[in-house]
């Protein structure tokens, strides 16, 4: 008799019922009872953590919020004096650099994921797979400070420099070069959520069944052609990881505030020029600020924060979904 | 014409194969030179002084980040204090009632809870606590438990699902009631994989920074009681990292060094004791 984890409940009643002998039958149930109703209201801890943090963003937020209202979100000045907060800014700063991160780490991780398990001798994969979990684990305070240290003056040296003398003509390379800024920011970024990226997309990969490959090669398909079926089979899992790599990057405070130049400003001149993030404008501000209305305004700052991110996973969950049903559902099946 | 298709076709093949190798070669040079520099920079400060010094005052030339290290290991214990009994608890509850809509439920709000980003975790923490007992050891620990719970729920859920049905069977065939083959049979058998996903929790906190700024700020002395603040080995890298001290700078790429060895040491030991086969 073999019960599978989703049939055990069913399995396990069946087997209840001989047992329950006249002697002790009681015992029995109510000892499984206490069980259910503790380990019940433990796990409901969880839900209950994250109820009470919106409520208590919400309520750290709420003299920012009767202030400003609406305004607080397409509000375009930061001035902790004049006490006037508007979060567009951050706002901007943080979906730009995020998106600008993804495109840089998307296509990244997709080849080193594919190198990792279809191109890679299992051999090597197995120790190369094993180091991008590690990088994975680095905390991102260390690569903020690498970033800090090596990847600016790299940059502002080497890289940024021939860049603008070649491609200055447009607005977007022009402009004086810190070392730190936009695509400084984004580049970390992108550097901090390719190894996590990867890793699911390997593991993705892994679990695509064989027989699609194998099919494809027994209809002539060369290595590349069946690659790019499996790549279409698992893309809903491609773009739930993608996403996963976008909330890491909206929420990432520490290496950001570190290389991107903590500047208040509604859009920089260029992607060399200094901006801020949501994230890291709490990380920089937050423990220096005494004014009420200052830290309200901060938590308020936060509250969005948790707003985007459970949009963002939201997203992703519909995705999943509906390639599972529409797509995922025909080609399973 | 039916050459030249055939021939885009092999082009395309090997092209792919040259790209996914680039790609590999570009992801892994900036992470490489992220161990190396740390390494580099980081193994000269490493000495007696560093581990048993506390932080230098400004201008004050040595030092250590001892206080740091006492201050990381405290919060970080307490944080496990509170996380792991719910963590298991919780994962147990995933595990042995996967079927029930109630689970779903809570599965979701653990993932909910494990995407958000630390530093609004951090900030609920402060909302909660460090408004009522100030900035202080507890409210930091009760931020890095709250990031630790889904991670060692998953793990238990994990581990549970993985012991063998028949085992159970086993077990409940002999009479025991559900509850103690769960505890006594199943969590004993799945103990190795649930300490690993300790493990790892613990190394992920240990590397979090941004929720302790938020609920403990800086603390540059030894650690003076729950309710105060304590230094914090990732926090000072930060702090230390943004001074214009030279020998600032050069504790932050020390602390860097450990942490980092920290960590991975961790990982490693959690991947030698899960490639072994379970019972």
């Amino acid at each position: 008799m073999v019960a599978d984890v989703a049939g055990q409940t069913k399995t396990t009643h069946l087997f209840y019922q001989p047992l329950l002998i006249k002697r002790r039958p009681r015992a029995l149930m109510t000892g499984d009872k206490i069980f259910k109703v503790f380990t019940t209201s433990v796990a409901l801890i969880v839900v209950l953590v994250v109820g009470l943090m919106a409520y208590y963003l919400y309520l750290g937020s709420r003299p920012s919020i009767e202030r400003f209202g609406a305004g607080f979100i397409v509000g375009t000045k930061w001035d902790p004096v004049k006490g006037v907060f508007g979060a567009l800014p951050v706002i901007l700063g943080t979906l730009t650099t995020s998106a600008m991160a993804l495109l840089i780490a998307l296509p990244l991780s997709l080849g080193v994921a594919l190198a990792l398990s279809e191109y890679m001798p299992k051999r090597f994969s197995n120790v190369f797979s094993f180091l991008v979990e590690l990088l994975a684990a680095v905390p991102s305070v260390v690569y903020g400070l690498w970033g800090l240290y090596v990847l600016m003056p790299f940059l502002r040296e080497v890289v940024y420099p021939p860049i603008r003398s070649s491609l200055g003509f447009l607005p977007l390379f022009s402009g004086p070069i810190y070392g730190g800024g936009v695509l400084t920011a984004s580049l970390l970024l992108a550097i901090m959520i390719t190894p996590i990226m990867s890793a699911i997309m390997r593991d993705l990969f892994a679990l695509t069944p064989s027989t699609l490959k194998e099919a494809a090669i027994a209809l002539g398909a060369i290595k590349w052609e069946a690659v790019k079926l499996m790549i279409s089979y698992a893309r809903s899992g491609i773009i739930a990881a993608t996403i996963l790599g976008l909330g890491r990057a909206i929420g990432e405070a520490m290496a950001v505030t570190m290389v991107i130049g903590n500047k208040f400003q509604l859009l920089p001149s260029s992607l060399f020029d200094a901006w801020y993030t949501m994230a890291a404008i709490l990380a920089n501000e937050f423990i220096e600020s005494i004014d009420e209305l200052h830290i309200s305004a901060l938590i308020n700052v936060g509250l969005l924060l948790l707003v985007i991110n459970l949009i963002v996973l939201i997203c992703a969950r519909l995705i999943v979904w509906h390639y599972l049903k529409v797509v995922g559902g025909i080609m399973r099946e | 014409m039916k050459e030249l298709h055939e021939r885009i076709r092999r082009l395309e093949d090997k092209v792919a194969y040259a790209l996914v190798y680039v790609a590999l070669i570009v992801a892994l040079i900036p992470l490489f030179s992220v161990l190396f520099e740390v390494f580099k920079r980081g193994v000269g400060v490493i000495n007696l002084d560093f581990f048993t010094k506390p932080t230098p005052a400004v201008g004050e030339v040595g030092g250590g980040v001892a206080n740091a290290i006492q201050g990381t290991l405290i919060t970080i214990g307490l944080a496990s204090l509170i996380a792991v009994p719910i963590g298991i608890i919780t994962g147990i509850f995933l595990s042995e009632y996967s079927d029930s809509k109630l689970s779903s439920i809570v599965r979701s709000f653990n993932e909910l809870l494990n995407g958000m980003p630390s530093i609004v975790i951090g900030l609920f923490a402060y909302m909660l606590i460090a408004t009522r007992v100030g900035f202080s050891v507890t409210a930091a620990s009760f931020a890095l438990a709250l990031i630790m719970i889904p991670v060692v729920s998953r793990a238990t859920e994990e581990a549970l699902k993985l012991v063998p049905a028949t085992i159970r069977e086993a077990a409940i065939a002999l009479g025991m009631p559900r509850w103690k083959t769960t505890i006594f049979v199943a969590l004993r058998i799945a103990r190795r994989t649930v300490a690993t996903g300790m493990l790892l929790a613990v190394a992920r906190i240990a590397g979090e920074s941004a929720p302790v700024l938020v609920t403990m700020g800086y603390w540059k002395w030894w650690f003076a009681g729950f309710d105060r603040p304590a230094a914090n080995l990732a926090l000072d890298i930060f702090l230390f990292s943004k001074s214009p001290f030279e020998n600032w700078i050069a504790l932050a790429w020390g602390s860097a060094l450990i942490l980092v060895a920290m960590i991975l040491g961790i990982n490693v030991v959690v991947r030698l004791l899960t490639r072994e086969k379970p019972p």
